[in-house]
């Protein structure tokens, strides 16, 4: 995700340990999330989260076609993560590329661990999540958006799936980093965890991090996740104790 | 409840809803949390229709084959009508002379297997085509409440507005009649949907269903198609007690 | 594909309605269910615009770059429109290539954006022959609920006319400036249920239709694009009755496009 403009590397970090948006390194960046935001879908969910704008959406279980991907004893889960062509500062093409086809599939992945698919057998769970503004962390906010939407779906897991992706800037593990911390940062570590087990069913790392660094960083983002975890409760909460359906 | 939350067990077993894991129980569904001794179970307060044994359903016409039909019925797949199952004497090759794509029908769910195999039945009292009238589709986990305690609510709605309402468990009603009575009954089950969960449903309803001149039947005008035979005595499935059905506090609303 | 079927019990219903002037939502067969659009959704977007007509939701965003203008039209910047109608949106569309649907959605909007002369191209013009602006109009349809076209081109025109000419990122001048936007295209779409037709089809009444037809006209009193869709016909004096209700439409429609804002 290069940016045009930028061309000097920002000061990331303050010398009293504040990141270019004023937070410390272990704050989240604001979260709204938004149960049950569309019509059509058998359950969906709208995240913003920071400056990401996410949508997304369950279908199923349902048939499957082609029925050659049917599976017997199980639901197959496919997952479909794909950015909108104005999602990014550069125009992105329409279409699946490589980088989305690899995130579609650890996501689906992610989702089949905690998911009991043997409930339904020869069916298909679609995930499908739409990236509608980028800012760093799309494919957390996605995991977020998608497991809201496969409880909202009534959809039998383990647990909901909270996300978070923690980094390297100037040295420091932070937590949640956004844009520009990501371009110019020295690592990015998304992860995904399942709250009851205390185990990840993502992750995901590109840079590079010493070993300490990277103890750091689990443990920062295992906590990040049990904050985000909350948030995620809340929204369906609000969606069923009696609130109204509200749209993104 | 939501996935993920553990259950207050209290010595019962992991029902539908829920898993156990390591000597505790969790609930793996969006819902609420329903003790029927000697199981726990979580109730699902959204998703798909789960077919259960002995639930009268909608269901759609999706495909027409040589000795069966498959039907449509707003579960995970689509549920096998084998041509035995209707009261009908049907020569092989010929199911699309009684029931073709797009049909609709009530029938009953009669048995599940292991493999997610729906089998449904149109034998039973009140099962058949429905020809007429329109489809109101709500989500499944409001049917108990359309249906009341001991159909209590349908009951009302039916003598209210004097239109013929056939309930399917699977989330699907059949309601026909004159269109001002169709109005009323969409207007009333619009209202269970949106605020089912907070208390006195059945006086908002009959409130409503009174306020917008609902006289009870009439007679029916005379251009309106009449029902078959079939269905004249067709209201509502068998009553089901579920709790939280009319007008109680839900469990949901606290507990959840 | 879709494991959904639609019941003819709900198309005759539908018909049995509009014979009688009524419809399944309650609405009048000349009424929109309420539009609303929402300016600069998307910040990463050069302009964007969320529209809703009832629980459908589409979301258009402009991106500008810089390019190379056509050679038979060198003094001329290039306009692309999009639609993608992502499979979250219904369970009709898959993944994969492109729906047909989408590409009639697109270029449905596009050929009304390009008729009506909605942005004038040569001033997307930098250096003659050598450089020009694109500008990509890009459709993501959330949430189809029926009339994806109407809602499309809302959200079109709402995004073009708070579009910003990204200057500055590109080096092509010292300040940003708004897209230039001079005709204010909208479209208006009725389906056909027996011998009534009524505006703004939810997606049960395209589901039931028996023909669809598509009249984008702009402020200037120009119809500036049709077409007829899905399977039935209309005559002459049908197509004259909705050019009729398609204006009586437009100015309400255009009114909240430009200004942002709902109906209801």
């Amino acid at each position: 995700m290069g940016s045009v403009g930028a061309k000097e590397v920002p000061v990331l970090l303050s010398p009293e340990g504040l990141r270019i948006d004023g937070r410390k390194l272990d704050e989240l960046r604001s979260i709204r999330i938004v149960a049950g935001a569309l019509h059509q879908a058998d359950g969906s969910a709208f995240v913003e989260w920071g400056a990401n704008k996410v949508m997304a959406a369950v279908y199923g279980p349902r048939e499957v076609h082609p029925r050659h991907l049917q599976q017997n004893n199980k639901a197959i889960v496919q997952c479909r993560y794909n950015m909108a062509a104005f999602s990014v500062d550069e125009r992105k093409r329409p279409g699946l590329d490589r980088r989305s086809q690899e995130i579609s599939k650890v996501i689906a992945e992610a989702f089949e661990s905690v998911i009991f698919a043997e409930e339904f057998p020869r069916t298909s769970i679609d995930v499908y999540i739409e990236v509608l503004q980028a800012n760093a962390g799309t494919r957390c906010a996605g995991i977020v958006a998608a497991s809201v939407a496969l409880a909202d779906a009534g959809i039998p897991m383990v647990d909901l799936l909270p996300a978070v992706a923690v980094g390297k800037v100037s040295g420091a593990i932070a937590l949640d980093l956004k844009k520009e911390e990501d371009n110019f940062g020295e690592a990015d570590l998304p992860m995904a965890l399942v709250p009851q087990s205390g185990r990840l069913v993502l992750l995901q790392m590109e840079g590079h991090m010493t070993r300490d660094e990277l103890a750091k960083a689990l443990d920062l983002g295992v906590s990040g996740c049990r904050s985000i975890y909350e948030k995620m409760k809340q929204a369906l909460r609000d969606r069923y104790a009696g609130g109204t359906e509200v749209a993104a | 409840m939501l996935p993920g939350e553990e259950l207050p067990a209290r010595g019962l077993r992991p029902g539908t809803g829920t898993y156990r894991t390591q000597g505790k129980v969790y609930a793996s569904i969006l819902g609420f949390v329903q003790e029927r001794p000697p199981f726990v179970q979580v109730v699902p307060l959204s998703g798909r229709y789960i077919p259960k044994p002995h639930d009268t359903i909608v269901g759609y016409v999706a495909d027409v084959q040589t000795t069966f039909w498959l039907l449509d019925i707003g579960a995970p797949r689509w549920a096998p009508l084998h041509m035995t199952g209707t009261p009908w004497k049907i020569d092989v090759g010929e199911c699309d002379r009684y029931l073709r794509v797009g049909d609709t029908v009530l029938v009953t769910v009669e048995s599940l297997d292991p493999t997610g195999r729906i089998g449904v039945s149109m034998l039973g009292e009140g099962l058949g085509r429905l020809d007429g009238g329109t489809i109101v589709t709500i989500s499944p986990a409001k049917i108990p409440r359309v249906i009341g305690r001991k159909g209590s609510m349908i009951e009302s709605i039916t003598r209210l507005t004097g239109a013929r309402v056939a309930v399917g468990q699977n989330g699907r009603i059949w309601i026909d009649g004159p269109p001002e009575a169709l109005v009323q009954v969409r207007q009333a089950l619009a209202m269970i949907e949106g605020s089912g969960h907070r208390p006195g449903l059945t006086e908002r309803v009959q409130d409503l269903l009174h306020a917008s001149g609902a006289r009870g039947p009439g007679p029916a005008s005379p251009d309106e198609p009449l029902p078959p035979p079939h269905l004249d005595r067709v209201d509502a499935s068998p009553p089901r007690e579920e709790p939280g059905a009319d007008g109680e506090p839900d469990p949901a609303a606290d507990d959840f | 594909m879709s494991d959904e079927v639609t019941a003819e019990i709900l198309t005759t219903h539908l018909l049995d309605l509009a014979a009688h002037g009524k419809r399944l939502d309650g609405r009048g067969i000349d009424e929109y269910r309420p539009v609303s659009i929402e300016p600069g959704f998307v910040s990463t977007a050069d302009g964007s615009a969320l529209a809703r007509i009832g629980s459908t939701a589409v979301l258009c965003g402009i991106k500008l770059e810089p390019g190379k203008p056509f050679p038979d039209t060198p003094n001329a910047g290039v306009l692309t429109t999009n639609a993608e109608l992502v499979p979250l949106s219904n369970s009709m569309f898959e993944p994969g290539p492109p729906h047909p649907r989408a590409i009639e959605v697109s270029r449905v909007i596009d050929r009304a954006i390009r008729a009506a002369e909605t942005i004038d191209l040569t001033k997307l013009c930098v250096t003659p022959g050598e450089k020009s602006w694109v500008c990509y109009t890009d459709v993501h349809v959330l949430d189809h609920s029926g009339n994806l076209i109407d809602a499309g081109m809302l959200a079109a025109l709402g995004a073009l006319t708070h579009a910003t000419m990204p200057n500055r990122r590109f080096g092509i001048a010292d300040a940003d400036a708004p897209l230039d936007v001079q005709h204010f295209p909208v479209e208006c779409t009725f389906v056909r249920l027996g011998e009534t037709i009524v505006v703004d089809p939810s997606f049960e009444e395209e589901q039931g239709a028996q023909g669809r037809i598509t009249i984008a006209t702009d402020e200037s009193g120009r119809v500036v694009a049709m077409q007829k869709g899905l399977i039935g016909a209309f005559s002459p004096d049908d197509v004259k009755a909705v050019v009729e209700r398609a204006f009586a439409h437009g100015d309400r429609l255009r009114a909240i496009a430009r200004q942002g804002g709902s109906s209801a």
